[in-house]
């Protein structure tokens, strides 16, 4: 559980609370006896932390289920996570830290017909806060694993998978003037290939036309593709990702906002970085439509060699690029009968705008017994307007330079440095960031971490973002209490990571796993 | 608003308290599918060792702690198999926007693991894992003994603890067999 106690700090645009104290808790329960299992998750908002969608006020059970299974047949009803291929026609899943979730409640058959092929089947509603959605979802998977099912193929070197999935949603038309689908059904193929080191994969999905708050109301049917080539051998690895995204906004009610409700999940073709400089601007796929691609290379430049040294060193290379597809604007102005189908698009053109690049590379080291060390330099291109959703924002070119020096006092008593350094012309302009962290294993940690905006044009708006953090875990019992600004996204810092909301004022966090 | 702060600190206290009682008692490996690296589907109840310790590593590739953690067992892991038998099998929570990363991350450091993707946190949720990296030992009956969360250089130490006094206790008490 989270509590925070806030304070009014109009500087950082954190706003009055009149509550003073908010909290946000949540207890899983699962329980497993023979073939059945069930759990519950109690979760309670007491008011929702900021950041936090406020439409997650009170108190209950929004997830609990009874599972049923014996390998081949897996039974489940109430509330499930599942995902379908890469998801991106159906996938539902949870990230507490960042309110996120969209279950789906009702009933979910897995069956196993002959070895290497498995059916699942799924009908319900998705969950929308402390209710569910208007809208139903009902949806089929199929995998079939050609190696395990055929006894001809089962010492091949080269595996093939492949499967396909069906998505249905079905929401009533209470539209006066327009007459909108109430089924809407999305379709998707997949195949997997496995041979020596390399794997190639593909998936492909086609939607019927949704028009859609987030498409705003078009009735053009949506596409997307999803490629990936990798190869891979001890000490080196490389990836080559493309994937093309058009119109493939999916959610069980056509006019949900924010994070709700969404069926499908378009995976952003970028690296996840943990520094909070290289994490400032992230991004987020544009499900209206974009084209992508990402490179990436791993080495390990083995101990002795030239570059490796005593230890060794890890060597990690990256980029990433995504832009917009090419789109005809259809004219409906003189034709007021006609459909909007929007636009049309050439399936691989190129738009012109690029949404965002990211060239960075990343090398660790052990220096010595007592040393290690970690650096990033990366280079970001970030559209704001088009990431963010908000008009006339700049876009930021920046350079990010981080350094991390780990020191081993002695085998249990470490501290941890971090050197940031964000530099760029627009937006808040260039950031420094220092962290200093003193952990004793394998119970206590105190860490001090400044998010410093030097550079900003507006001397008033040059804020030091200040957090002390003090952590004792003790097995899977945490307890952290933390003072200072805090800004939203990933955050590791006394060996854990977590997503966390944007705060000010003190914060204490506890959680306990048994 | 002071008092209740005080008042949800000692609760919390009393809280774990209760919580280090209740984990010492013994509890399987639930029921789960997950995925190797190739993506093979694989149920979490075949996870074996032959008798001999597992523990079981809940990471990401953008856990810089989970990282840090495997590269320190990295170092000592060939020891560690040498001396107790154990087996390390890590599971990455990475979603289908990084899942494609741990292949070649896992093979570029160059790390001796069993492998598995736990893309939509299927595992993850019946481990009751909330926080990565999140390890397990498991004893040669399959029984979840100890677990620990989080990561600062030097726990490692006490991970391998766990594992050989469960080696101990075999000495002490030798697993019945029918």
């Amino acid at each position: 559980m989270d509590a925070q106690y806030y304070f009014k700090d109009s500087l950082i645009g954190a706003p009055e609370v009149p509550q003073k104290l908010l909290s946000n808790g949540f207890a899983n329960f699962e329980y497993e006896k023979g073939n059945f299992s069930a759990g519950i998750r109690y979760e309670s908002y007491l008011d929702p932390i900021l950041g936090y969608d406020t439409r997650y006020q009170g108190s209950g059970i929004p997830y609990r289920y009874l599972r049923y299974n014996i390998g081949d047949l897996d039974v489940t009803a109430g509330t499930f996570y599942e995902q379908f291929g890469s998801g991106i026609i159906l996938r539902t899943y949870e990230e507490r830290g960042l309110g996120y979730d969209n279950a789906i409640e009702g009933f979910r058959v897995k069956y196993v017909p002959i070895r290497g092929l498995t059916v699942k089947g799924l009908i319900g509603r998705q969950r929308n806060f402390f209710s569910t959605s208007e809208g139903l979802v009902r949806a089929a998977d199929v995998e079939w694993n050609l190696n395990e099912s055929c006894d001809s193929m089962a010492g091949n070197k080269t595996q093939w998978i492949i499967g396909g999935s069906f998505v249905s949603k079905f929401q009533k038309d209470d539209d006066p003037v327009f007459n909108l689908p109430e089924n809407v059904g999305a379709g998707a193929g997949r195949i997997s290939m496995n041979s020596e080191g390399w794997t190639a994969s593909a998936e492909y999905a086609y939607k019927i036309n949704d028009p859609s708050g987030t498409n705003g109301y078009i009735f053009k049917d949506g596409q997307a593709l999803l490629f990936n080539l990798s190869y891979t051998k001890k000490g080196f690895g490389a990836i080559f990702g493309v994937k093309r995204i058009d119109n493939m906004g999916f959610r069980s009610d056509r006019d949900a906002t924010g994070n709700s409700l969404m069926i499908n999940y378009l995976p952003a073709l970028t690296k996840n970085h943990t520094y909070s400089l290289a994490a400032l601007y992230p991004y987020a796929s544009q499900p209206n439509g974009e084209i992508g691609l990402q490179l990436e290379l791993f080495y390990n430049f083995k101990p002795g060699s030239t570059f490796g040294g005593e230890y060794g060193t890890d060597v990690n290379i990256n980029y990433s690029r995504a832009q917009s597809i090419e789109k005809t604007l259809i004219d409906t102005v003189g034709n007021p009968e006609a459909i909007d189908l929007g636009y049309t698009s050439g399936f691989l053109m190129f738009g012109k705008e690029v949404y965002f690049e990211d060239f960075n590379i990343e090398i660790t080291k052990k220096l010595s017994k007592k040393w290690r060390m970690h650096l990033l330099y990366m280079y970001l291109h970030y559209n704001k307007s088009v990431v963010e959703g908000r008009a006339s924002e700049p876009t930021v070119y920046a350079h990010i330079a981080a350094l991390e020096l780990g020191y081993k006092v002695t085998s249990k008593k470490n501290i941890r440095t971090e050197i940031q350094h964000l530099y760029t012309k627009h937006d808040k302009q260039s950031w420094a960031v220092l962290l200093l962290e003193y952990s004793i294993a394998p119970n206590w940690f105190i860490a001090g971490f400044d998010q410093y905006n030097y550079g900003n044009d507006i001397s008033a708006q040059r804020i030091h973002y200040f957090t002390g953090t003090l952590g004792y875990t003790r097995k899977t019992n945490r307890i952290t209490i933390g003072y200072g600004r805090q800004r939203a996204g990933i955050f590791c810092v006394g060996g854990v990571c977590r997503n966390v909301p944007a705060s000010n004022g003190f914060l204490m966090s506890i959680t306990s796993s048994f | 608003m002071k008092k209740n702060i005080l008042l949800m600190v000692l609760l919390s206290i009393l809280l774990s308290v209760f919580n280090l009682s209740a984990q010492e008692q013994a509890r399987m490996l639930p029921s789960v599918n997950v995925k190797t690296l190739t993506g093979e589907i694989f149920n979490t109840e075949n996870f074996s060792n032959d008798g001999k310790p597992i523990i079981i590593d809940f990471w990401a590739t953008w856990c810089k702690p989970c990282i840090e953690e495997l590269t320190a067992i990295h170092e000592e892991y060939a020891d560690w198999q040498k001396e107790t038998g154990v087996k390390l099998i890590t599971i990455s929570i990475d979603d289908a926007r990084t899942m494609n990363r741990v292949a070649p991350f896992v093979n570029g450091k160059g790390w001796n693991y069993e492998n598995y993707l736990d893309a939509n946190g299927d595992f993850k949720r019946a481990m009751n894992v909330n926080m990565p990296p999140h390890t397990f030992v498991l004893n040669g009956k399959g029984e979840i003994v100890w677990q620990h969360v989080g990561f600062t250089e030097g726990s490692q130490e006490e991970l391998i603890a766990a594992v050989r006094s469960l080696l101990e206790k075999n000495i002490a008490e030798p697993v019945k067999t029918n």
